[in-house]
């Protein structure tokens, strides 16, 4: 059965933690295994965190949107932000690349995303924003019981 | 939940405990105390243990890899310990666990830096 969720909040870094266990609270009904549930985290973190520093640039007016969809064991999610959106989105995903290194960011942001979704999908306009559209089917843990 | 930083100072080497979760949020403040202490207190090398950080995404990594360069140019070392197997994957990853070392102890991170 399709189940979906949506959250939007300000662009400030305090609300990181709360989009990445709030989504992860959503997902556990799918009874994911504890590397899964780490990994969709993780991936929220990194895809609002980018909207915050990289999207915004910092500015607290901004408001991050997500929306969860689950649909069996497949979940569908998307982070958006409606900030000043990335002009060359093949150099953005290449592992360590960063346009902020003056602030230590690490560039490893869309790898990680890469590594722990099947699918991974960037929709972004410079002076419209971005949206990163994150899928993932987790492993089935249905019983069976005779 | 948020992050609880200890540090814990033996010679010329800084012990850092994190307790809890490492993102951009927290990497700020970590960024700012560690480079405070080492500034203060004359360090040279660092050990990392991050037994109880239950959480950690690529501004964790970007931390931690500010603060290697930090003591790099002290011609200092920083060994990671107490890794947890969710945490390796980012360091592995991003090819940080080749050039910071790792030991499965704090103790053994001591040891290795002579002060244990």
């Amino acid at each position: 059965m399709k189940n979906e969720m949506s959250l939007q909040f300000s662009a400030l870094s305090q609300n990181e933690s709360f989009a990445r266990v709030t989504v992860a609270a959503f997902i556990a009904q799918l009874d994911p295994t504890m590397d899964e549930l780490t990994e969709i985290k993780t991936v929220v973190s990194e895809a609002v965190t980018n909207a915050i520093i990289h999207g915004y640039e910092n500015d607290p007016e901004g408001i991050v949107y997500i929306t969860v969809t689950i649909d069996d064991n497949f979940i569908e999610m998307t982070i958006k932000d409606t900030g000043v959106g990335i002009t060359d989105v093949d150099e953005a995903r290449q592992p360590l690349f960063t346009t902020k290194p003056e602030l230590e960011r690490s560039g490893m942001g869309f790898t990680i995303m890469e590594n722990f979704m099947d699918e991974v999908e960037v929709l972004t306009k410079p002076g419209s924003g971005t949206e990163v559209r994150l899928r993932k089917h987790l492993q089935s843990r249905k019983m069976l019981c005779n | 939940m948020s992050l609880t930083i200890e540090f814990k100072i033996k010679q010329d080497v800084l012990c850092i405990r994190l307790n809890g979760e490492l993102d951009h949020h927290t990497a700020d403040e970590l960024r700012e105390k560690v480079t405070a202490v080492i500034e203060e207190k004359a360090i040279r090398h660092i050990v990392l243990n991050l037994e109880q950080l239950t959480f950690m995404d690529s501004s964790g990594l970007g931390v931690i890899l500010g603060r290697y360069k930090q003591i790099k140019q002290l011609h200092g070392e920083m060994v990671v310990c107490a890794i947890t197997p969710a945490i390796q994957r980012l360091f592995d990853m991003s090819g940080l666990f080749k050039i910071i070392k790792m030991e499965p102890t704090e103790e053994f991170a001591l040891q290795k830096l002579g002060v244990a």
